[in-house]
C-alpha cells in the first residue's frame, strides 16, 4: 500500500481529524490508488517548468488603509454565532498547561 | 401559468401585467411543494423573504416607469447554491458542518442579483462543501435527476442544475471547481457557465480551492446567461484576485475558428456522447465557422494534477473551522470532506511537498501552455462535458478515483483559470441528457456568449423540458 495505517494516523493528527478505525483503513484502502494514480506525472518532463500557483498574473494588490463601515461586523453580529463568549471574547480550548 | 424561456420575455409579461412578481413567487412555489420531496434540490425554502421581495418588486413596477432598464434582473427567480452566505439565512455548504449557521452577511454576487431585481427563492442542495460530481456527498441527502430519478444531476451544484431543470426557478447560482457547473448543467440539459477566474469575485462564497473557484450560473439560455453575467461580474473591492476587465461587444461578423482537441475524443469516451459532440461542431461548421483539429498534449495529466491542488487548497481552506467562532466541530465533517483533508494534508506534509504539490504546480503551468498554444489559432474549443452519461444513484460511491476521474474533461479549464460554456447537445437513446462545452481564452466570454447564442438559434435541445 502506498499509504501505510501508520501516515493515515499521522496525517489526522495533522489536519485534527479524529477517525474511527473503520475510517482508518477505509482511508488507508481509498487514498493509495490515488496516490498511486498521481505517479503518472513522474512521465512529464519539468526541468525548468515554473510552479503555477494562481492565474491572474496580479502580485502586491493593495488597498486604501481606510475604515469601511460596511466592510465591519459590530462585535454583537460577530460573536452571535459562537456557542461560548465571555465580555466580548470568543472562549477557547485551553492550550497550555498550568504548571 | 407559463413562463416564457427568456428574461426579456419574462419582462415583456411583466409590463404586459400578464402575471405580478407575487404571483410568478406563487408559481414557483408551487413547483417546488410538488416536486422538492422527489428531487431533493432545495435545503431551505426562503418563502417570507421571496414574498417581501416580489411585492417591493411589483411596487417598483408601478412607480417607476424605468425600472426594466434599472434592474435588467428584474423578477427573476433564483435558488442560490447553498455556499453563497446569505446574512439571516440558514446557510450549511450540505455539511452538519455548518448545518444551524446563520452568516452575519450576504456575499457581493448574493448584493448585486438582488440590486438587480432577483428574487431569491432557496438555498440549493450540493455536495458538501462542493466536493463532488454526483450531488451524492450532500451530508442532506441525494439531488435526483428530473430526467430519470434513479440517475445523479451531476455535481457538485446539483440542486441549483435541478431546481431550474424541473422549473422550480428561473435560474440559479452555482460555483465551478472542477467542473461544478458545467457537469449538472449537461447531465439536466441546462447552461452552464464558468467564468474567467478572477471576473466574479468570491467574496461571501464558502471557499473550496481558491484558485480555482469561479462563481457562474445556470440558465436555459446563452442570452440570459450573458444577462446575469453582466451583473455578478466586476472589481467590489472585496477580493483582492478580481481584475477590472473591459467587456466589450466584439466579433461582429468575424469568422470564428474552433478548435477540435483530440485528446477529449480518446478512448474511454461514450460514443453516443462523441457523436452528440460532434453533431455539435457540424452546426457551427455550418454556419460557417471553421473546425480545425488541435492537440492539448497534457489533458491526460490534469486529473492528477487537479487532485492534488485542489484537496491541498481544501485542506488548509476547511482548517478553519474548527466549531468555536460558529458552526459545529471537526467532528462533523462528512466521509468525502474528511478524504480531501487527508489527501490534501498528505501532498502538502513534509516528504511529499516536492514529490507531489511542487510536481503539480509545474504541470499546472504545462496544461496552460497548451491551452495559450491552441488560442493562438483557435477562437474557442468544443468538447466533450463528460465522458459518461448521467450514471446511477450509488454506482460510484465506493470508489472514488472511479469518481474523481468523471471530471477528466472540465478540470483543465479550472487550473488555466478560463471561461467555459456547457450546452445542451441532444439526448441519449435512453433519454438522458448530453452537453458539450465551449471553453476560450482568459476574458473571452464575449466569443463563447456569440456562438452559444448561435448554436441555440439553430438547435432546440434547450427548449426539452422534463416530465
Amino acid at each position: 500500500m502506498a499509504v501505510t495505517e501508520d501516515e493515515v494516523l499521522h496525517l489526522a493528527k495533522l489536519a485534527r481529524l479524529n477517525l474511527s478505525s473503520s475510517d482508518v483503513s477505509n482511508f488507508v484502502d481509498q487514498l493509495s490508488p490515488i496516490v498511486d494514480y498521481f505517479k503518472e506525472l513522474n512521465e512529464v518532463d519539468t526541468d525548468g517548468v515554473n510552479e503555477t500557483s494562481q492565474t491572474t498574473g496580479l502580485t502586491d494588490v493593495f488597498r486604501a488603509d481606510n475604515v469601511d463601515v460596511i466592510r465591519n461586523l459590530s462585535q454583537e453580529k460577530a460573536l452571535s454565532e459562537a456557542k461560548n463568549t465571555s465580555n466580548g471574547f470568543f472562549v477557547v480550548p485551553a492550550i497550555l498547561n498550568k504548571e | 401559468m407559463k413562463i416564457p424561456s427568456t428574461i426579456i420575455e419574462l419582462h415583456e409579461d411583466l409590463k404586459n401585467k400578464k402575471y405580478t412578481c407575487v404571483e410568478l413567487v406563487e408559481h414557483y412555489l408551487g413547483k417546488i411543494n410538488s416536486q422538492n420531496k422527489a428531487l431533493n434540490a432545495f435545503l431551505t425554502i426562503t418563502d417570507n423573504e421571496a414574498f417581501k421581495k416580489a411585492k417591493e418588486l411589483d411596487r417598483i413596477i408601478l412607480d417607476n416607469p424605468k425600472a426594466f432598464d434599472e434592474f435588467p434582473l428584474l423578477g427573476v427567480v433564483m435558488s442560490l447554491k447553498d455556499i453563497y452566505l446569505t446574512e439571516g439565512i440558514r446557510t450549511t455548504a450540505a455539511s452538519k458542518v455548518l448545518e444551524n449557521y446563520m452568516p452575519q452577511y450576504s456575499g457581493t454576487v448574493v448584493h448585486r442579483l438582488e440590486s438587480a431585481g432577483v428574487i431569491v427563492i432557496g438555498k440549493a442542495n450540493c455536495d458538501a462543501w462542493a466536493h463532488g460530481a454526483s450531488g451524492e456527498n450532500s451530508d442532506f441527502g441525494p439531488t435526483k435527476n428530473p430526467w430519470n430519478i434513479e440517475y445523479v444531476p451531476g455535481g457538485s451544484s446539483s440542486g441549483s442544475a435541478v431546481s431550474v431543470s424541473a422549473g422550480m426557478t428561473f435560474a440559479s447560482m452555482g460555483t465551478d471547481t472542477g467542473g461544478s457547473i458545467r457537469l449538472p448543467a449537461s447531465f439536466t440539459n441546462l447552461v452552464g457557465f464558468k467564468p474567467t477566474y478572477g471576473v466574479v469575485s468570491r467574496y461571501g462564497v464558502i471557499s473550496m480551492a481558491s484558485s480555482l473557484d469561479s462563481m457562474g450560473h445556470f440558465t436555459k439560455t446563452v442570452e440570459d446567461s450573458e444577462r446575469i453575467f453582466n451583473v455578478t461580474r466586476g472589481v467590489d473591492g472585496f477580493d483582492s484576485t478580481v481584475v477590472d476587465h473591459a467587456y466589450k461587444a466584439e466579433n461582429i461578423n468575424k469568422k470564428f475558428k474552433i478548435g477540435i482537441p483530440k485528446e477529449y475524443f480518446a478512448k474511454g469516451l461514450d460514443p453516443e456522447i462523441e457523436s452528440k459532440v460532434m453533431n455539435a461542431a457540424k452546426e457551427f461548421e455550418k454556419m460557417g465557422v471553421e473546425l480545425i483539429n488541435i492537440s492539448l498534449p497534457h489533458t491526460k495529466y490534469a486529473i492528477s494534477v487537479y487532485y492534488i491542488v485542489q484537496p491541498a487548497e481544501v485542506s488548509s481552506n476547511l482548517g478553519r473551522f474548527d466549531g468555536i467562532r460558529y458552526g459545529n466541530d471537526r467532528e462533523s465533517f462528512g466521509s468525502e470532506a474528511k478524504r480531501r483533508i487527508m489527501l490534501g494534508t498528505y501532498v502538502l506534509s513534509s516528504g511529499y511537498y516536492d514529490a507531489y504539490y511542487g510536481k503539480a504546480m509545474k504541470v499546472r503551468s504545462l496544461v496552460i501552455n497548451d491551452f495559450d498554444e491552441a488560442f493562438s489559432t483557435v477562437d474557442a474549443i468544443l468538447a466533450p462535458v463528460s465522458p459518461s452519461l448521467p450514471f446511477k444513484i450509488g454506482q460510484k460511491v465506493n470508489d472514488p478515483l472511479q469518481m474523481y476521474l468523471a471530471d477528466i474533461y472540465t478540470v483543465a479549464a479550472n487550473l488555466a483559470g478560463i471561461p467555459g460554456l456547457s450546452l445542451p447537445g441532444g439526448f441519449s437513446e435512453s433519454g438522458l441528457p448530453i452537453g458539450f462545452q465551449l471553453l476560450g481564452k482568459r476574458f473571452s466570454e464575449s466569443t463563447l456568449f456569440d456562438l452559444g447564442k448561435k448554436y441555440q438559434a439553430v438547435t432546440n435541445w434547450h427548449d426539452q423540458n422534463p416530465l
